[in-house]
């Protein structure tokens, strides 16, 4: 059978599965549709935050990203993981006694203040929406390449299938697809990459295989460095950051992956507080099997790619190959006309590639902008390894249907989250909270379902009309993130003396800074003016570090304004004596 | 002071500890191993990764895992000991 029957095939049998589980799992009460009730199981909540964590960035661009950047790619790879070691010390257990809905929630009560409940609310929303932005173009780029429809329908179809488990079961229909949806991605993800490292290596796991011999009796990653080093890039497993660089990116990232509303939320759907802790190892351990694998598929794939293309004829360049040059992913401008690929260290094109309509000498697709200055010949789109790698290793067709299957469950379940954070943020926080305490639990429910329905559309647009600074902000979310919520959190708990003016100054300057330094330095500003180069950033730090520097300077200030400034009210520390304690959570309040 | 109130402390200042052993470990393994002192641990191998290379984009991660189990069963026991467990 072919590729596309197959991916027909598994995406309509999954899609069933998670609709089929949408219905059974409707929502009933706003309890039901913010918190699932508080009685999913800590296996249940680990597997579906794996999924809500695992976008299609995960699924689809870590591993290419880290296999074009070779050891700079650590920064995603701790980054992404240790931030769950924080969230399961320091936030989650302690959010879970407190027993609310949303971070906004905690914000308000721990600092007595709706200033500081609107701050919190206006972070929340700034960074899920730059979030799930990129969710939605993600959806439609999978759906576009695998199911060969355009990319603006590939968002609407992903819009109206995330739409309808959000709108009938809310979190508790979200969490338990997402459970599915994580079986789908795993399964997708492991089995080329079972496949891969015996093919390359003899071991079947790839974590061992990554570090295994290749069939000439040398070590595969040693290989890959001489052959690296020989085409001039940087030694696979040295990288090229600074090491100061590389430190305040994995840490903006840990800390931002600890402060993200999506994934505290999670954690108030369980029971108890022992299984707040025991959920957050439990989605780690998912997430690890994940992220232990993208290393080694990066590696095979590079050797794969490098073996097949360099200084080979294009002429015996295999399908695969042809494809992605078809669709625009893969460009090749034969510079010294030899009919020969050389593949080197530096950019072949200025940019994206631009064809002409007319093929060259050998067959090739011709491009207008090429690179005179660089040697290199060969332009490979960085999302197309883990799409390209089952091709490239001549897996089975039902093997490429299938990592068609598990990116789309990707994109779906994180997109779902966000979204579900979003519609909690404006029906509960601003209603709710602020503009109409008096509503009642069928009027707010109604008014969630219909936040979700303008959160899904105002994605979806994003997602068909992306404006160029998506791609930039994403790293804003986690900026932002660091900068603003988790001191304002840890602070709350560990610091008992912490009040209302430390934590909203502290929250207001570290947001403000870190704006300030992407505008600057990454995204410039419309029509004003354009980033600055790199040799002007502060210490070396680039903008996608910076959430370190701007959260130091937001804990700084919150203590140093705190002490300057009275003492919170008796009711709030005895509220911070109360979330120390384990014991008594309840059920997740109403209100 | 009241018991229950000492309970609590003693309780807390437990929990602090372990936060202080097990976060030096996250930061040793991530930003010690992995990133500080990569260049230094590279002269060792373990089967054919570099050693700071292997602790960068494996290692750290199994030790997060294990650490967060760690922390799990150091706190049902403390909840246990202190009576904080249902």
């Amino acid at each position: 059978m072919s590729v596309e029957s197959w991916t027909w095939i598994l995406v309509g049998v999954t899609f069933s599965l998670y609709f089929g589980i949408a219905i059974w799992a409707r929502a009933s009460s706003t309890k039901d549709f913010y918190v699932a009730g508080g009685g999913v199981s800590p296996l249940a909540n680990g597997m579906a935050t794996a999924a809500d964590w695992m976008s299609a960035a995960s699924f689809i661009s870590m591993a290419g990203i880290i296999s074009f950047i070779g050891y700079d790619g650590s920064v995603y790879l701790m980054g992404w993981t240790g931030g769950y070691v924080l969230l399961a010390l320091l936030l989650a257990p302690y959010l879970r006694k407190f027993g609310k809905f949303t971070v906004p929630d905690f914000i308000g009560d721990r600092y007595y203040s709706n200033t500081a409940r609107t701050v919190a609310v206006i972070c929340a929303l700034i960074v899920s929406f730059t979030y799930v932005a990129g969710q939605m173009r993600g959806v439609g780029i999978v759906f576009s390449q695998f199911l060969q429809v355009k990319v603006e329908l590939g968002v609407i179809i992903g819009m109206a299938v995330v739409l309808i488990f959000a709108f009938l079961g809310g979190m508790k229909g979200i969490t338990y697809t997402q459970v599915a949806q994580y079986c789908v991605l795993i399964f997708a993800f492991m089995v080329p990459a079972f496949f891969i490292s015996f093919q390359m290596t003899g071991e079947l796991v790839p974590q061992i295989g990554m570090g295994g011999k290749v069939a000439d009796g040398t070590y595969l990653l040693d290989k890959l460095d001489a052959l690296h080093t020989e085409l001039g890039f940087k030694e696979y497993t040295s990288g090229s950051k600074s090491t100061w660089d590389v430190f305040a990116i994995t840490l903006a990232l840990m800390v931002g992956t600890a402060g993200l509303p999506h994934v505290i939320v999670r954690f108030f759907t369980v029971p108890k507080v022992k299984d707040a802790r025991k959920s957050a190892g439990l989605a780690l351990l998912f997430i690890a099997i994940l992220y232990t694998t993208a290393p080694a598929i990066a590696v095979f794939a590079r050797t794969n790619l490098i073996e097949t293309v360099s200084e080979q004829k294009y002429s015996d360049m295999p399908d695969w190959f042809k494809n992605w040059e078809n669709t625009g992913l893969i460009a090749w401008s034969d510079k010294n006309n030899d009919g020969i690929i050389q593949y080197k260290d530096g950019e072949a094109l200025t940019g994206k590639p631009i064809y002409e309509d007319k093929v060259g000498l050998n067959g090739e697709r011709l491009v207008m902008n090429a690179n005179p200055n660089e040697s290199n010949e060969l332009y490979v789109d960085r999302d197309i390894m883990v799409l390209a790698n089952p091709e490239i290793a001549k897996l089975p067709n039902w093997v490429i249907a299938l990592v068609a299957a598990g990116g789309l469950a990707a994109a779906l379940s994180t997109a779902a989250g966000l979204l579900l954070v979003i519609s909690t943020s404006i029906s509960h926080d601003l209603i709710k909270k602020q503009i109409k305490p008096s509503i009642s639990d069928k009027g707010e429910l109604l008014a969630a379902r219909l936040a979700i329905l303008v959160a899904v559309i105002v994605a979806g647009l994003f997602g068909i009309y992306p404006p160029g600074f998506v791609a930039a902000v994403v790293a804003l979310a986690f900026g932002l993130a660091a900068a603003s919520f988790f001191p304002a959190i840890i602070l709350g708990i560990f610091d008992k003396r912490m009040n209302k003016a430390g934590a909203i100054s502290g929250m207001i300057l570290g947001i403000t800074l870190m704006l300030f330094y992407m505008i600057r330095y990454k995204t410039g500003l419309f029509m004003i003016m354009d980033p600055r180069p790199a040799e002007e950033w502060w210490f070396g730090t680039s903008p996608e570090g910076f959430g370190t520097i701007a959260m130091i300077v937001n804990v700084v200030l919150s203590i140093v304004v705190s002490r300057l400034t009275d003492p919170p009210p008796e009711q709030v520390q005895q509220l911070v004596e109360d979330i120390r304690i384990p014991n008594n959570a309840g059920e997740a309040k109403t209100h | 002071m009241s018991n229950a109130q000492n309970n609590a402390k003693s309780y807390w200042r437990t929990n602090i500890k372990y936060l202080i052993i097990l976060l030096s470990i996250w930061f040793i393994v991530s930003y010690g191993a992995g990133i500080l002192f990569r260049e230094e641990l590279n002269q060792f191998k373990l089967g054919g990764f570099k050693l700071g290379f292997w602790f960068a984009q494996q290692g750290s991660i199994y030790v997060f895992v294990i650490l967060i189990f760690t922390y799990v069963r150091l706190m049902n026991r403390l909840d246990k000991k202190h009576g904080y467990d249902e």
